[in-house]
């Protein structure tokens, strides 16, 4: 179905590229400074900086473009609201005006800097699972809040949630678009109408989802119930996370930028 | 009402890293009153190529013809394919939704804008054709139906479309052997008695090979063999090399003759193989064998 094609958010390719062979927790702790640095930047210059480390990452994981800007475009409405409401917003010099409504340069730059960052935060965010598989995310996720644990933080169950959600993810687009299909050969239309009638529409396929969605869900408690699954407590790992020497110098390279980009621009 | 399939080829996700060829230059056609047994192991392609049928996909490259008509046009409109073929996919009760059966059967005819007395008849008719008691079940919930039944209610709430040709993919999955054999019971009926055109998918010889007139059997997404039931179950070490086999009582002649008795080896219905082993059995009795 044309409609889930075009999906990457959480998508991983699979890899051997510097980035790919990263520990996940390095590359946590780097999109998260990015996105603290995109959020203190307030010149083009910093920006500019900034977009230069995304596409150097980009092409140190030998992805192709297009996937990493892929992702910007289910975003594109929420951009260009955001590029307009301040371009058209902002009081300051005007620089034209049609009827009421005025263009300031305030607004202008304003506007422009928001949508990059937007655009920026997407692209480094995907980055991060592009190359990142999400059984790799989920341990680094786990492992970065183990410190919180004594604050009644729990890790291992938010991970073990995350990953059963993100395993189910695909499971249950296929299964979408099976019972879209089967209602679709009973004569049944997703794609017309006013909302009031698509909503209604999607009533025969809303209910077999859930269903499908709680048996399965019945079903795996059972399955890890019957592996003697009993949460955190003395599980040990398959894989263990290991901090090699690259991870301390990337870490080390990614905080120094950091502060010198927000420092300066 | 016949399908005519020619040069199709689909590709899932083309033009991405996960390009997945699924279907190479099919060509094969479905005559009017046919029942044509589609056979191939999993992955062989058989599901994406009935979901041609009916337009849910469109080939990559290639036509498909419905009573002579291109449905693979632009602009073709599909909802009056989708009457006219009809579609039960792989574990049909799941796809049930309604609060009561009679709604749930109703969906597919009231979406074709039939409504009153006339939607009433066609659910009622629909139900019959799949025995179940219109008065009796149509305002139970389906979801309180035992499995054999839900499935019943999914095939009739395809059946109420009133298409002339009915594609089932795999009916008989996760059946027990008499909820399988009631329900290709009533796929012979449907074809018997109501003349409708029908397409098997399955990776089971032994559902096949009772009803079917006519098989198509694929492998990678290719077709492998065609014909008849004879013709298909003659080519055994074949059909063994791409994990599909032969019925069980086709092998056991198979078997018989080997080891040097006198009996055909194209049987593959029970009755069949009984008359030749009786023969045989009959033969040793005068002492001939």
């Amino acid at each position: 179905m044309a409609m889930f094609k075009n999906i990457t958010i959480g998508q991983y390719i699979p890899g051997t590229s510097f980035i790919h062979r990263l520990d996940p927790r390095t590359k946590i702790i780097a999109a998260f400074l990015l996105i603290i640095l995109l959020f203190m930047l307030r010149s083009f210059i910093g920006y500019g900086f900034a977009a230069l480390f995304i596409f150097g990452i980009i092409y140190l994981s030998r992805l192709p473009i297009i996937f990493v800007l892929r992702g910007i475009r289910p975003l594109l409405i929420i951009i260009l609201l955001t590029l307009s409401l301040h371009i058209f917003m902002t009081e300051g010099t005007e620089i034209l005006r049609v009827w009421f409504i005025s263009i300031t340069i305030e607004g202008l730059s304003r506007g422009v800097m928001m949508g990059l960052r937007l655009v920026l935060l997407v692209m480094g965010t995907s980055l991060l699972t592009l190359t990142t598989s999400p059984i790799l995310l989920t341990d680094g996720i786990e492992s970065l809040l183990k410190p919180l644990k004594r604050i009644g933080v729990p890790a291992h169950e938010l991970a073990m949630m995350m990953t059963i959600a993100l395993r189910f993810i695909p499971t249950l687009l296929e299964e979408t678009e099976k019972i879209m299909k089967a209602q679709m050969a009973r004569g049944a239309d997703f794609e017309s109408g006013n909302v009031f009638q698509r909503a209604k529409n999607l009533v025969p396929l809303l209910v077999p989802l859930f269903i499908s969605a709680f048996r399965r869900a019945d079903d795996l408690a059972i399955a890890m119930e019957a592996r003697g699954y009993r949460g955190g407590e003395g599980r040990t790992k398959f894989r263990e996370l290991k901090f090699a020497m690259h991870d301390v110098y990337s870490i080390v390279f990614v905080i120094g930028f950091v502060l010198i980009i927000s420092l300066f621009f | 009402m016949s399908i005519r399939v020619e040069n199709v080829s689909y590709v899932y996700y083309a033009q991405t890293p996960m390009e997945k060829h699924a279907l190479y230059n099919i060509n094969m056609t479905v005559e009017d009153g046919e029942f044509v047994g589609l056979i191939g192991h999993t992955g062989s392609g058989k599901s994406t190529l009935i979901q041609h049928f009916n337009g849910l996909l469109k080939p990559t490259s290639g036509k498909i013809f419905i009573d002579d008509e291109d449905i693979t046009k632009r602009k073709m409109d599909l909802r009056s394919i989708r009457t006219k073929v009809g579609m039960v996919f792989q574990y049909p009760e799941h796809q049930l939704f309604g609060e009561t059966v009679y709604e749930d059967v109703a969906f597919g005819p009231s979406n074709l804008g039939l409504s009153g007395d006339a939607l009433e008849q066609r659910v009622s008719e629909a139900l019959a054709m799949v025995d179940l008691e219109y008065d009796q079940c149509k305002m139970r919930s389906p979801f309180a139906l035992s499995g054999g039944q839900k499935r019943r209610v999914a095939i009739a709430g395809v059946l109420a479309m009133k298409p002339k040709v009915l594609i089932l993919d795999e009916p008989t999955a996760g059946l027990d052997p008499k909820g399988r054999d009631e329900i290709l019971d009533q796929v012979e009926r449907l074809h018997q008695e109501w003349k409708l055109t029908v397409i098997l998918v399955t990776h089971s010889m032994e559902d096949v090979a009772r009803l079917a007139t006519r098989l198509i059997v694929m492998n990678h997404g290719a077709i492998a063999i065609e014909g008849t039931c004879k013709e298909v179950f003659r080519q055994a070490e074949y059909l063994e090399g791409v994990g599909l086999g032969i019925p069980q009582v086709t092998s056991l002649l198979r078997e018989l003759n080997k080891r040097g008795f006198d009996v055909v080896t194209d049987s593959y219905t029970l009755d069949d193989a009984e008359k030749e082993i009786v023969k045989l059995l009959e033969l040793k009795e005068h002492g001939n064998v």
